[in-house]
């Protein structure tokens, strides 16, 4: 659906017309996401032949619980941010390449679906390839020119992430004459111990690790982040590197099997230092940050370090815990940089200094941003707190204490850095009293505060969102056995 | 009204009466009115309450379900239902005090100023009520941040960094251990809920029980416990009205309150007692005790003397609940209602001074009984409470904890009760003397000096007598306190 | 003989590292995109040869040809030059906007220029 909307956006060459065709196409695809995820939860896994030929050799879709779920975070996060963008948009990037940008976040859309919904590692890469060209675009069309570089890097980056990944295909195919996920995951056994296959694992993981900005692999995001226009931040925040955490899971659990990847290859005792390591100096580095988006990219890495922990814990619980954070993270990050945007909307900036005394002129905007960063630190009644909730009770299972301690300290880094940006908006005095700053418009406020609700919402009734995540990784786990 | 829906009333009733404030921000006297209307409301709720748990229920509400098997739930029981009733009586005494003390000072961002003080209230209800360890941290968090705008209402840079201390350590405090230890609680008790007799019995190692007391303990910041009191100091920057009621009852009271119930229904005291679990953490509670004291007498700012006071009380329920037997228990929840009242009588005499005189240095204070009898009366009502004479409430509480320490067989601590005691004499007592018999030379204008406004003195009058009433009928305190042991 | 039959291999590890040691050392965007291909390209070869045969051939409107190349990889090579050319052109079209804004396409200098500003 989004990627038939694409290229009629560009067609349609009109900013309003093709925004309005974007976001029928998101929310259209938000709403085939809800009603797959409940038929994957009644009737299991659905699979669908792409072009008639049937798996191994033709192109197979393939949706279980957890890609639902991943499908329905993507979708969502796009559905509530395009009504945000349209505002935002117009004032942050050039009025003629508005309709390139829908184009693009159309593409990026189909991308990161496709990558989520696809039981074929090559057809894997080529959405990926679809999503981060398309995001590469959507990053350079902001006005600062610092976005050109930020985007170039990230190019540069991808890039070499990609072709990683590809390597790691080829090896695969090599090894085992097959493309198809399932397949490979009962063939990779038999051929589990030559050098082939391990080196195809580490080019693969490292590819991915890219991609999701895994320490130390990171140095693109905070820039990238920092420079796209708000809204896309918000959708790579919720979006782009949870669709790479998710291929993560999918290569360490479906095809190569937990067995490969952490008794044999032991991968967890690297990553998880490396996402220890991860958290902690992202964290410290949010600290001395001076631009509060940038903060948040920074913020966005350590978090995805929670995720990595959590998988690396290699335990139900612990898998649990990052397909929560991997969907809670998504809420609190859109809410934020969303939150952000309607700031930038009205004071062109959004440097620390300068927001000072926002607080006061734009109540709801920098009551959501309170609300979604203690969300980041992990307070109760909001989702941060409910997947801290199961990192902390996964760490114990394992008896991991000085994990238990060392995630609990690290929420307090990200403490530090919200509570600077409260401090600015609410207890400095505006550096220019003369300026008269009001609150955003209601067609920003509106989405911002659907996400807050979100956020508060699931940080509630967790039924839906720890049981869906609870049956994913049992299925992940499963496959092992 | 069936009392299940009572205890629910009272936790949203205050946040009720927050959204009627902020729509008022236009009109003070409606606003106040909200307010005071709110808070009597409230007092009646809880009070409504007291029939049911005297006859022995324990009305419980559930709200929702968390985590499967984790939900937020309320449950009154005798000693919430005591701290419930203090806080509750004593915000409208507060809203009265305030509303005198933020006019005569001209305070900005009262709207706001109420607001927050309004949804600390229902925090504080909230603690009270709460059925399992869940629901107390989510309202302790909720307490915490609700009076973090209290602390730096100022504005100053001053109020901004007592503001951030006092955030800082909170927060941390209660994630970092606090959070730690309900995790491990969780995960091998498979339950929080508040439960008389314990729930840790038979699920832990008894050696590991001595640190996860410790979790507890100084997870509850709020306690104030030595390294963790610098919290309390820091926040006296706040407007008088909120180191009073926040800093004297709500949010200081939380945590003890906090550690007396995790005391009680976590741990169990009989387990407790059958393996010696409290010694270190008795030792850090007498510790507090005395440093406190002894600190509070260097310091020369009245309401950073009170602070520092205010720590060494605490550390005195703190020690009462580590003693783990009734007698010490009983003394341990008396002296949190008592101390609110001793304390919160010298928090509003602090505040009415600096209303009519702009004071806050005890040394510039000389004289200034003679001009303002009836503040300085009150004064040395409250200072003779803390310090446990007759015929004031605060001799009850430390007769209890005195005794509770020889039951436990712990000479050590009551000779540290003792000595804290004169402590308490030599620094409180000094204030209201040096007030009446001081000389003024350092007060030109010693006759413009009158009484604060009257909404004030009618609060600190009123608190004072508490302070005697308290003396004359502690049973009600005494049987809702003896409730919570009966059948054990 | 093991070595030597193996000829192309060696030239796709060449190729890489070369590539990657272009896009690292090189401070030069075009350079660095130039880089990017060669690293690309060396993929492209590796599939390449994995589906080739020697002697066999492409099985295109043939009953039963007795040895064929595997085509399949060769068909994903295609895809994935497509999307190098895509990448190069982005790249490419990236570089000449930065030209436009910074006046250089040499990494330090637009790091100068990003910090004084």
């Amino acid at each position: 659906m989004p990627l038939l909307a694409g290229p009629v956006c560009l067609l349609l060459h009109h900013p309003r017309l093709s925004w309005g065709l974007a976001t029928t196409a998101s929310w259209i695809a938000f709403f085939i996401a809800l009603t797959l995820l409940d038929q994957v939860l009644s009737n299991g896994t659905i699979t669908y032949a792409l072009g008639g030929w049937a798996a191994p050799w033709g192109i197979e879709y393939r949706i279980d619980e957890i890609n639902a779920f991943v499908l329905l975070i993507v979708s969502g996060i796009s559905a509530i941010t395009l009504p945000f963008a349209r505002t935002s948009i117009e004032y942050e990037i050039n009025p003629r390449r508005i309709y390139i940008l829908y184009t693009a976040w159309m593409l990026c859309l189909t991308g990161l679906l496709g990558i989520t919904i696809t039981g074929d590692v090559f057809n894997v890469f080529v959405f990926l390839e679809i999503a981060s060209l398309s995001s590469y675009t959507l990053i350079s069309l902001s006005r600062d020119p610092r976005s050109l570089t930020a985007a170039f890097r990230y190019l540069v980056m991808g890039t070499i992430g990609a072709t990683f990944i590809l390597i790691g295909i080829a090896l695969l195919y090599i090894m085992t004459g097959t493309l198809n996920m399932m397949d490979l995951s009962q063939r990779i056994p038999a051929v589990a111990d030559t050098r082939t296959v391990k080196m195809a694992f580490t080019f693969l993981i490292v590819g991915i690790g890219l991609k999701a900005a895994l320490f130390p692999m990171h140095f693109w995001l905070p820039n990238a982040y920092a420079f796209a226009p708000s809204a896309v931040s918000a959708l790579f925040a919720g979006t782009a590197t949870k669709v790479a955490v998710y291929l993560l899971l999918r290569f360490f659990f479906t095809v190569f099997g937990p067995e490969f990847s952490f008794d044999v290859m032991q991968s967890d005792r690297v990553l998880l230092p490396l996402a220890l390591v991860g958290v902690f100096a992202a964290s410290t580095a949010a600290i001395v940050q001076s631009d509060v988006k940038r903060m948040l990219g920074y913020s966005s890495v350590a978090q995805i370090g929670y995720m990595v922990i959590g998988i690396s814990l290699v335990s139900v619980l612990g898998v649990t815990a990052g397909i929560l954070h991997l969907f809670n993270h998504a809420l609190m990050k859109a809410a934020l940089f969303v939150s952000l945007g309607c700031v930038v909307y009205r004071i062109g900036s959004t440097r620390l200094t300068d927001m000072a005394g926002v607080g006061r002129a734009m109540p709801w905007t920098m009551g959501a941003f309170v609300v979604g960063g203690l969300s980041l630190v992990g307070v109760p009644l909001t989702v941060g707190f409910i997947s801290k909730w199961y990192l902390i009770l996964a760490a114990l299972e394992q008896q991991w204490w000085w994990l238990a301690v060392l995630v609990l300290v690290s929420s307090l880094l990200a403490l530090i850095y919200i509570w600077r940006v409260v401090e600015f908006a609410y207890f400095k005095a505006p550096a220019d009293p003369a300026r008269e700053i009001t609150e955003a418009p209601a067609t920003l406020l509106i989405p911002t505060w659907l996400l807050i609700l979100a956020n508060v919402y699931f940080g509630i009734d967790t039924s839906l969102t720890v049981g869906v995540a609870e049956r994913a990784a049992k299925l992940l786990m499963g496959t092992a056995s | 009204m069936n009392p299940a829906m009572a205890a629910l009333l009272a936790v949203f009733l205050p946040l009720l009466g927050a959204v009627g404030i902020v729509l008022l921000d236009k009109h003070p006297n409606l606003r106040e009115t909200v307010t005071l209307v709110t808070a009597a409301a409230l007092f009646l709720v809880v009070y409504s309450l007291v029939p049911a748990v005297y006859s022995g229920h324990e009305p419980a509400a559930h709200l929702i379900e968390l985590v499967p098997g984790l939900s937020l739930a309320l449950r009154v029981e005798p000693l919430g239902l005591l701290f419930a009733l203090i806080a509750s009586g004593l915000w409208i005494v507060t809203s009265v005090y305030s509303i005198g003390y933020m006019r005569g000072n001209d305070e900005s961002h009262q709207t706001r100023f109420y607001v927050c003080f309004a949804v600390a209230l229902s925090a504080t209800v909230g603690v009270a009520f709460a059925a399992n360890m869940l629901t107390l941290f989510i309202f302790y968090e909720l307490l915490t941040l609700s009076t973090y705008p209290l602390v730096a209402h100022k504005g100053t840079e001053e109020a901004r960094r007592g503001g951030r201390v006092y955030l800082g350590l909170l927060l941390s405090t209660s994630i970092g251990f606090l959070l730690l230890a309900m995790v491990w609680t969780w995960y091998s008790a498979g339950t929080l809920d508040f439960v008389k007799g314990g729930i840790l019995r038979d699920k832990l190692d008894p050696g590991l029980l001595p640190l996860l007391l410790a979790l507890y303990l100084f997870g509850i910041g709020k306690a104030a416990l030595m390294p963790f009191h610098r919290w309390l100091p820091a926040a006296m920057v706040a407007p008088t009205p909120v180191s009073a009621l926040l800093h004297a009852v709500a949010v200081v009271k939380a945590g003890v309150f906090s550690v007396v119930k995790v005391t009680i229904y976590i741990f169990g005291t009989d387990l407790l007692r059958d393996t010696d679990a409290t010694t270190f953490m008795m030792w850090i509670a007498a510790i507090t005790l005395l440093a406190a004291s002894l600190v509070a007498m260097t310091k020369d700012n009245l309401k950073a003397r009170l602070a520092y006071s205010t720590v060494s009380q605490l550390a005195y329920v703190t020690l009462g609940a580590m003693l783990v037997n009734t007698t010490a228990l009983i003394g341990a929840g008396m002296h949190i209602a008592t101390h609110a009242f001793g304390k919160i009588t010298l928090f509003f005499c602090a505040g009415a001074i600096y209303v009519a005189t702009h004071k806050t240095e005890i040394s510039d204070m000389n004289g200034l009984g003679r001009a303002m009898p009836i503040t300085y009366g009150a004064m040395l009502i409250g200072a003779l409470s803390i310090i446990g004479l007759p015929p004031l409430g605060g001799i009850w509480s430390k007769w209890y904890l005195a005794i509770g320490t020889l039951e436990a067989g712990q000479g050590i601590m009551l000779a540290v009760l003792l000595i804290s005691s004169l402590l308490n004499v030599a620094y409180l007592l000094p204030i209201p003397i040096y007030g009446f018999f001081g000389k003024s030379s350092k007060q030109p204008n010693a006759a413009a000096i009158n009484e604060a406004p009257l909404p004030i003195v009618i609060a600190l009058v009123f608190t004072a007598l508490g302070c005697m009433v308290l003396f004359f009928y502690p049973e009600p305190l005494y049987g809702l306190m003896a409730l919570l042991f009966e059948g054990q | 003989m093991e070595i030597f039959g193996l000829y192309n291999y060696w030239v796709v590890v060449v190729l890489m590292m070369i590539g990657l040691y272009v896009v690292v050392a090189s401070g030069n965007l075009i350079k660095k995109i130039v880089g990017l291909n060669i690293f690309q390209t060396s993929v492209f070869i590796l599939y390449i040869s994995i589906g080739k045969l020697k002697g066999g051939t492409a099985p295109i409107l043939m009953e039963d040809p007795a040895s064929y190349s595997n085509p399949l990889p060769h068909v994903l090579i295609l895809t994935a030059i497509v999307v190098g050319v895509a990448t190069t052109a982005l790249g490419l079209a990236l570089a000449v906007r930065i030209y436009g804004a910074y006046g250089t396409i040499e990494e330090d200098e637009i790091e100068e220029q990003e910090s004084t500003t």
